[in-house]
C-alpha cells in the first residue's frame, strides 16, 4: 500500500489545524505544526519514492472521489504520481520542509506567526495537487491555490500599502496567464472529450488531426498560462515585486516550487508539445528572451532579493528554452537543482537582510564575511551553483541544457551563443551581488546579533537548512541527469559529455564570467566611476534597471487607459448606465406596489386570506 | 332512531345560534359563555356520529381548558363597562357589507362543492371506541404525535418567554 | 354497538360550512383581538366536525385523531397568542388590532 493521498492530506491538516486556531496557539505549537508536517509529508514522499524506484509499475495511482460529473464530463479527485511528478513532488516537500524550518526562526519576531504558517501549509498542500493531479482540472485547483497563496504571503506585511500593491499585481499579471490556460483546457475538452492527463497525452501520441493547428493553438495557450506563471515574458513583471513578501515566502514560492509550474505543465503536456514545431519554437524563444533580458537587469539591481529574482527568471528562461529544444530531462534537471542554490541563496538572503535591519540594498552592506560566516558559506556555495562552477549541481544541468541546445536545436548557433552570453552574465551579476555584499567597506552599521534570537545565524534552525542545501546544490547533480532522463524514455534527448570544443566553451564560460566580475567589480584595475559617468551607460544603466521599461510600458499601455475608462467622470450618465437606473427604477417601482399590501393591519390580511381563499375554490370548482 | 337525528339537528341549530351570538356579543365574558355553548353542542354531535372520545376531547380541553385560559386573561385585563361602549362604538353596520358579502359567497362556493359530489353518503353513526383510535394514533400517526408534542414545547416556551419579557418591562418601570 | 342513525354526511358538512363561515365574518368584523381569536376557534372547531364528520363516514379513527392533531394546534395557537394579547394589552393601553400596526411597510 502507497500512502500517496497522505502526502497532501498533511500540509493540508496543518493548515485547517492553524486556520481554525486563528492564531491562538503558542508559536512553538504552531512551528511544529506548520513546519512538522510538511516534514512528514517529506519523509512520506521519501518513502513512496523508495516503493516506487522498488517497484515495477511507472505510476502510482490513489483512490479516486467522484468530483463533479456533468453529462460526460466526468472530474474525479485522484493523485497519479509517474517519476516527473515525483521528482517535484520531492522537491515541493523536502525543499519546502527546510524553507519551512528555516521559517521557525526567520519569523521569529514578526506578527502573524501563525498566519504565516498557515499559508504556507496551505501553499504546500496546494501545489502537490498541482504536480500530483491526475486531469488538467485538477491540475488547474492547485494552480490557482498557489496564486492565492501568493497573493496572500507577498502582502503577508499588509500594513504597507506598497506590498499589498505588489501582491495584487502578481495577483493580476498572473490572472492573464491562468485565462489562457483555462481556454487551453477548454480546447483539451473539445477535443479529446475528457480532462485527464493520460487520455490526453494518449490522444495527442495517436488520433490527432493532422496537420494539428488546434493542437499548435492549445499549446500556445497552454505556453501562455505558463509564461504567466513561471514570469517569463511579457508576463514577467510580477515576480521582482513579490519579493515584498517575507524571504522565506520568496524561497519557496517564488523561486523554488511554485514558479517552476509552468515548466512542469509543458514537461506534463510534453506530447502535445511534441507535434508542433512552432510551438516548440515558441517556449525556446520565451525562454531564450526572459533569459537575455533578466540577467541585463539583474546585473544593475541595488536590492539583493531583486537581484535574486530576476536571476531566478532567467534560470526558468533556462529551463523553458531547454524544453523547448527537446532537452526535457535536462529542464527537469535543471529545476531540481535550480531549487536546492536558489532556495539556499535567498535563505542566506534573508539572514543577511535580518542581520542587517530588514536593509536589502547591497550598496549599504560591504565587509560582512567577517560578521556573518555561515550565511557568506552558504551565498557562496548558492552562487558557485547559481554560475555553475564545475562539480556543482548547477555545472550538470546547464551544460546538458547547453549541450543539447548545441546538437539539438534547429536555430543551434543562435540559440547556443544567447544562452552563453546569458550564463556569462549570470556569473558576472552573481560576483558583483558577491562582492558588494560579503567584500569592501562596511557601508552602513549592522544589528547587533543577540544570541538568544531565534533566527541567529548560528542557531540549528538556521545552520541545519543551510546545511542540507548546501550539499544538495553540490551534490545534487553527481547523480547525474540520468536520473530525470529515465523520466522521458526515449523521447528526451541524452547528452553526453565529449571533450569537444564546445564542452570545453561551456565550461570556461564560468570561470571567464567570475574573473571579469572580479575585475569589474572588485579590483582597483578598472575605474567604476568613470563607467557610471558615461553617459551610454547610464541610459543603459537605468533602462536595465527598470527591467528594459515592461512595467512603464504596461502602465501606459493597460493601466492608464483602464483607469481613465473606469473613472467616474469619464462614464457617468451613458448608455450602460441607464440599464441599471432601469433595473433599479423596476426594482423600487414592485418594492412599492409589494409593500402597499404591507399595511400592517391584521384585518386587512385576514380579508385578502378568506378572499384568496375564494379564489382557489372558485378555482376549483370552474376549473 | 328518530330522536337521535332530531337530537342532531337541534344540536346543530344550538350551534349555529350560540356561534352567531358569540361572534357579535359586546362584552367578551358574556361571548365566551356563548363559545362554551356552542362546543357543548359540537360535542353532542360528536357524540352522535359515533366519535365518543373527540366529544370528551371536545368538553374538556376545549370548553375546560382553552375557553377558561381565554376567561382568565378577560378577567385579568379588566374589561368593564367602558370596554363594552368602545365595543359597540367599533361595530358600526357599515363594517358588516363587505365580510357578510364575502362569507355569503364562499357559502355558495363551498356549498356547491359539497353538493357536487355525486354519491351522497349516510353515515351510521358507528362508534368508533378511543381503544381504537389510540391503537391507530400510537401505531400509523406516531411521527404526528412527536411533531404535536414538539409543537407545544414550543407553545410553551414562546408564551413564556412573551410573557417574561412583560414581566421584566414591568420591573424596569 | 350502534345508535343506527343516519344522518347525510352533505348535513354534517354544511354546519361544519357555516359555522366556518361564522367564524371567518367574525375575525373580519371585530377590532378586538380577544374577539378575533374566539372566532379562530370556532373557525377550527368547524374542520375538526369535517374532520370527524368525515371519520365516522367510513367508521375509522382517523378523522377523530385529525380532530386531536387540531385541538393540539388550538392549544399551541392560544397559548402564545393571549400571551401576545397581553403584551398588546400593557404596551397600547387598548386591545385594537388596528392599532398595532407598526408593520406597515
Amino acid at each position: 500500500m502507497h500512502l500517496l493521498w497522505a502526502i497532501p492530506a498533511l500540509p493540508l491538516a496543518g493548515f485547517l489545524i492553524l486556520f481554525l486556531t486563528e492564531g491562538r496557539l503558542p508559536r512553538s505549537v504552531v512551528s511544529s505544526i506548520g513546519a512538522g508536517s510538511v516534514g512528514l509529508a517529506a519523509l512520506l514522499t521519501g518513502y513512496v519514492a523508495w516503493q516506487f524506484t522498488s517497484s515495477d509499475s511507472s505510476e502510482f495511482v490513489s483512490s479516486s472521489w467522484t468530483w463533479m460529473i456533468v453529462g460526460e464530463f466526468n472530474v474525479s479527485f485522484r493523485l497519479w504520481v509517474d517519476a516527473l511528478s515525483l521528482v517535484m513532488v520531492s522537491v515541493i516537500t523536502g525543499v519546502g520542509f527546510l524553507i519551512h524550518w528555516y521559517a521557525t526562526g526567520y519569523m521569529s519576531e514578526e506578527e502573524g506567526y501563525s498566519r504565516f504558517f498557515c499559508y504556507m501549509n496551505l501553499f504546500v498542500f496546494a501545489m502537490l495537487i498541482l504536480v500530483m493531479g491526475d486531469n488538467l482540472l485538477l491540475l488547474f485547483l492547485g494552480w490557482e491555490g498557489v496564486g492565492l497563496c501568493s497573493y496572500l504571503l507577498i502582502g503577508f506585511f499588509h500594513k504597507v500599502p506598497e506590498f499589498g500593491y505588489a501582491a495584487r499585481k502578481a495577483f493580476v499579471v498572473t490572472r492573464v496567464g491562468d485565462t489562457f490556460l483555462i481556454i487551453a483546457l477548454f480546447l483539451i475538452f473539445k477535443q479529446v472529450g475528457s480532462l485527464q492527463i493520460q487520455e490526453g497525452l494518449t490522444f495527442a501520441r495517436e488520433s490527432m488531426p493532422d496537420p494539428a493547428t488546434i493542437n499548435t493553438i492549445i499549446c500556445l495557450l497552454l505556453l501562455g498560462g505558463a509564461v504567466g506563471k513561471s514570469a517569463q515574458v511579457p508576463l514577467q513583471t510580477w515576480l521582482p515585486d513579490a519579493m515584498a513578501g517575507p524571504t522565506p515566502v520568496s524561497a519557496l514560492i517564488h523561486a523554488a516550487t511554485m514558479v517552476t509550474a509552468g515548466v512542469y505543465l509543458i514537461a506534463r503536456m510534453q506530447d502535445f508539445f511534441m507535434l508542433s514545431q512552432t510551438a516548440m519554437l515558441c517556449v525556446a524563444a520565451v525562454g531564450l528572451v526572459t533569459l537575455f533580458i533578466a540577467s541585463f537587469t539583474a546585473l544593475v539591481q541595488s536590492d539583493i532579493k531583486r537581484v535574486l529574482a530576476y536571476s531566478t527568471m532567467s534560470q526558468i528562461g533556462y529551463m523553458f528554452f531547454a524544453l523547448g529544444v527537446g532537452a526535457w530531462s535536462a529542464g527537469l534537471f535543471h529545476l531540481m537543482t535550480h531549487a536546492f542554490f536558489k532556495a539556499l541563496l535567498f535563505l542566506a538572503s534573508g539572514s543577511v537582510i535580518l542581520a542587517m535591519h530588514h536593509e536589502q540594498n547591497m550598496f549599504k552592506m560591504g565587509g560582512l564575511w567577517k560578521k556573518l560566516p555561515i550565511p557568506f558559506i552558504a551565498m557562496l556555495v548558492g552562487s558557485a551553483a547559481l554560475v555553475a562552477l564545475p562539480l556543482t549541481s548547477g555545472f550538470f544541468s546547464k551544460d546538458a541544457i547547453l549541450l543539447t541546445a548545441w546538437k539539438n536545436s534547429p536555430y543551434a548557433i543562435l540559440f547556443w551563443t544567447v544562452a552563453v552570453i546569458a550564463a556569462f552574465l549570470t556569473s558576472l551579476y552573481t560576483v558583483r551581488m558577491m562582492v558588494l555584499t560579503f567584500f569592501g567597506k562596511p557601508q552602513s552599521e549592522m544589528h547587533e546579533l543577540k544570541k538568544e534570537s531565534l533566527w541567529h545565524p548560528s542557531r540549528i534552525r538556521t545552520v541545519v537548512p543551510f546545511g542540507l542545501l548546501a550539499v544538495l546544490s553540490i551534490a545534487g547533480g553527481w547523480m547525474g541527469f540520468e536520473f530525470t532522463s529515465d523520466l522521458f524514455g526515449d523521447k528526451g534527448v541524452h547528452a553526453e559529455f565529449h571533450f569537444d570544443p564546445i564542452a570545453l566553451l561551456t565550461l570556461g564560460i564560468p570561470f571567464a564570467g567570475v574573473v571579469v566580475g572580479y575585475f569589474l567589480f572588485a579590483s582597483d584595475l578598472v575605474d567604476r566611476r568613470k563607467i557610471i559617468k558615461n553617459r551610454l551607460s547610464d541610459l543603459l544603466s537605468k533602462f536595465w534597471h527598470s527591467g528594459w521599461g515592461f512595467d512603464w510600458l504596461y502602465d501606459t499601455l493597460v493601466v492608464k487607459p483602464f483607469r481613465f475608462i473606469a473613472q467616474t467622470r469619464t462614464n457617468r450618465n451613458d448608455i450602460v448606465d441607464l440599464f441599471f437606473k432601469l433595473i433599479k427604477f423596476l426594482a423600487s417601482l414592485f418594492h412599492h406596489i409589494l409593500s402597499m399590501f404591507q399595511t400592517g393591519h391584521v384585518r386587512w390580511y385576514a380579508f385578502t386570506m378568506v378572499g384568496g381563499l375564494l379564489l382557489v375554490f372558485l378555482a376549483v370548482v370552474w376549473i | 332512531m328518530e330522536l337521535s337525528l332530531y337530537l342532531f339537528y337541534i344540536s346543530a341549530a344550538v350551534a349555529i345560534t350560540t356561534a352567531i351570538m358569540a361572534v357579535t356579543r359586546k362584552n367578551a365574558s358574556h361571548a365566551l359563555i356563548y363559545l362554551v355553548v356552542t362546543l357543548l353542542s359540537i360535542a353532542v354531535i360528536f357524540f352522535l356520529l359515533g366519535a365518543p372520545f373527540a366529544a370528551a376531547l371536545e368538553i374538556v380541553i376545549y370548553a375546560g381548558a382553552i375557553v377558561v385560559l381565554f376567561l382568565f386573561v378577560v378577567m385579568m385585563l379588566n374589561l368593564g363597562r367602558s370596554s363594552v361602549a368602545r365595543e359597540s362604538q367599533w361595530l358600526r353596520p357599515g363594517m358588516w357589507v363587505l365580510p357578510a358579502i364575502l362569507s355569503g359567497v364562499l357559502f355558495i362556493v363551498f356549498g356547491y362543492t359539497v353538493l357536487q359530489t355525486e354519491n351522497s353518503a349516510m353515515i351510521e353513526g358507528q362508534v368508533v371506541p378511543p381503544k381504537e383510535v389510540g391503537k391507530v394514533l400510537f401505531h400509523e400517526y406516531l411521527l404526528g404525535v412527536e411533531l404535536a408534542g414538539v409543537l407545544l414545547l414550543a407553545a410553551l416556551v414562546g408564551a413564556f418567554h412573551v410573557g417574561r419579557r412583560y414581566l421584566e418591562e414591568r420591573r424596569e418601570n | 354497538m350502534t345508535t343506527a342513525l343516519s344522518i347525510p354526511l352533505e348535513h354534517v358538512f354544511f354546519l361544519a360550512i357555516i359555522l366556518f363561515l361564522i367564524g371567518a365574518f367574525g375575525v373580519l368584523i371585530r377590532r378586538n383581538i380577544i374577539f378575533m381569536l374566539l372566532s379562530l376557534e370556532i373557525m377550527m372547531n368547524a374542520c375538526g366536525l369535517a374532520f370527524v364528520a368525515a371519520g365516522a363516514r367510513w367508521a375509522e379513527p382517523d378523522g377523530q385523531i385529525m380532530f386531536m392533531f387540531i385541538l393540539a394546534l388550538a392549544a399551541a395557537e392560544v397559548a402564545v397568542a393571549l400571551g401576545l394579547v397581553v403584551q398588546l394589552a400593557r404596551r397600547f393601553e387598548t386591545l385594537d388590532i388596528d392599532r398595532a400596526e407598526e408593520l406597515n411597510g
